[in-house]
């Protein structure tokens, strides 16, 4: 397959347009932190790594990502209009009664969301699920991705679906941490160390270098699940 | 006879091989029995060990790439321990499911209070849109989980090892059946109670309802029988918590002046391990104890 030749659908968007984005639902220039963290590692996923358009939503055989941390999902919302998942106009509406884009996403109210979350510590066990049941139905070729913080690491949940992904070689699953060192005990240790010693391949890298968070992401992991670590600054 | 888990598990392992779509998922309980089928079926028998809430989330993941999962453990630790994600894995998620829980009120009594489940159908019911079975017999359990398999919606099957004696036919979709007709009043017995609530009212003037799907709550039915007896007085005998589907009854009867007694396992905690037998006689729940209570209820 070539796409050199053949004229864009849509118009393209630049990684700066999502701040503008991001401002029509704070409604000015300021942005919670917690949007910002996940920012460049959702572009880059959605640029460059999953495969999944407007057009696929509903296809078998399409990439999964599936929010985990629905706390702060403007960069979310921004990613998903970036890409014409849904109109930039729902922006405005951000947490209004009548609008689908609340402060934690739904998934039957936003295209393109796979999982709805707000609560902590289950998308990745349902990214455990949706992998398995992709494998019980044949279909070894799409993968799914699931974003959580580093506090979010903290929910019992996270533990039990990383001990059972290592060993089951869920190698289609793969999970994004947002480090911005926002858990209350921290990790000592480190947490890529929690999903390598359960058979994880494991890489950290610095959530902010665009071409550092490709690299990561596409890391060869045969027979394993892949977990990357994204750093960015502390969070206070 | 097998018990209604033996049957699950035999009938579960055969629909396996009918249904592409379907998987089980196990968390350790269970697994021996699942064993030749997860052999069979390697990719849709899944046990992710002693992990409840993988469980419940993992199912529900499943469910969502268009799986038809079973998930299944003792009630406490299907419907108690991992309650969140009953309601958001599956509710919340929009996606269909099957819980098949064992275990019941009191079917271990001697492993005590941590092994009891006497509140998982009024947990199950603060939520919306399941389908709540209590089979009171194998053969009904068997029916009622195929048509759960068939269907896309959200199931609680809840097996104990009381049963009754011999079998009705049951159906989802069928309503209560009248099992006996009389003008006194109206018993509604859920279940595994039925032989205990025919014993208790022999000789009685009452009729008697046998419920297997309490949820949705068969109102129309329960209207019909109260509303052709002398006074619309119920008395409904659960095999869990008392007073579960006393609402329901009520909401029921809204058009009636009536009466509800709701009969079930006590809200206290016995401290008290022993028998199953032991345990309906101490919740008043075995005939002589159902008797005095429905008698003293009933008008003369």
């Amino acid at each position: 397959m070539t796409n050199t030749t053949a004229a864009p659908v849509r118009e393209l968007r630049e990684f700066h347009d999502l701040d503008r984005l991001i401002a029509l639902m704070t409604g000015a220039e300021k942005h919670a932190p917690a949007a910002h963290s996940t920012l460049d590692a959702l572009w880059v996923l959605y640029d460059k790594v999953l495969r999944v358009t407007p057009d696929t939503v509903d296809d078998p055989g399409r990439d999964r990502f599936l929010l985990s941390k629905g706390h702060g999902p403007m960069a979310y919302y921004a990613v998903l209009a970036a890409h014409g998942f849904f109109g930039e106009e729902l922006l405005p509406g951000f947490g209004a009664y009548d609008s689908p884009l609340g402060h934690h996403p739904d998934r039957l109210l936003v295209p393109g969301a796979e999982i709805g979350s707000g609560s902590l510590g289950h998308g990745l066990p349902l990214a455990v699920g949706t992998v398995l049941g992709l494998r019980a139905q044949g279909l070894t070729d799409p993968r799914v991705w699931v974003l959580i913080g580093d506090a979010e690491l903290d929910e019992g949940s996270n533990h039990e679906a990383i001990a059972h992904a290592g060993p089951a070689g869920l190698e289609q699953l793969h999970t994004l941490v947002i480090d911005n060192a926002s858990a209350t005990h921290g990790w000592p240790g480190g947490i890529a160390s929690r999903f390598a010693s359960a058979g994880w391949a494991a890489v950290t890298v610095d959530g902010r270098d665009h071409e550092a968070l490709y690299a990561a992401f596409t890391t060869p992991h045969p027979g394993k699940p892949l977990a990357v670590v994204a750093h960015v600054e502390p969070k206070s | 006879m097998d018990t209604m888990r033996d049957r699950f598990i035999s009938t579960a392992s055969r629909l396996l091989h009918e249904e592409p779509r379907l998987a089980v998922v196990l968390a350790d309980i269970s697994a021996d029995g699942f064993e030749p089928a997860r052999r069979a079926h390697p990719d849709r028998v899944i046990n992710v060990g002693i992990r409840e809430q993988l469980l419940v989330g993992a199912g529900a993941g499943m469910a969502l790439t268009g799986i038809r999962p079973i998930v299944h453990t003792f009630a406490s630790f299907l419907v108690e321990r991992p309650f969140e994600q009953v309601k958001l894995d599956f509710g919340h998620q929009g996606v269909g499911g099957i819980l098949v829980s064992a275990g019941g009120s009191y079917d271990w009594p001697a492993g005590g209070f941590t092994h009891m489940a006497p509140g998982d159908v009024a947990l199950m019911d603060t939520l919306d849109g399941w389908t709540v079975h209590v089979p009171g017999h194998p053969d009904e359990a068997e029916t009622l989980l195929r048509e759960s398999v068939a269907g896309d919606d959200r199931v609680y099957v809840r097996l104990s090892l009381q049963a009754n004696r011999e079998a009705l036919p049951v159906s989802g979709t069928a309503g209560f059946t009248v099992v006996r007709e009389g003008r006194r009043g109206t018993v509604i017995a859920v279940g595994p109670m039925l032989d205990n609530v025919l014993a208790a009212t022999e000789g009685l003037d009452v009729t008697v309802l046998y419920a297997t799907t309490v949820r949705p709550f068969d109102a129309a039915g329960v209207r019909r029988a109260a509303g052709a007896a002398a006074n619309a007085d119920v008395v409904i005998v659960e095999p869990y918590l008392a007073g579960t589907s006393a609402a329901a009854a009520g909401e029921a009867l809204i058009d009636l002046p009536h009466r509800v007694l709701g009969l079930g396992v006590g809200r206290a905690e016995l401290r008290r391990y022993g028998q199953l037998e032991e345990h309906l006689t101490a919740h008043g729940l075995d005939p002589r104890g159902l008797r005095e209570r429905i008698t003293g209820f009933l008008r003369p």
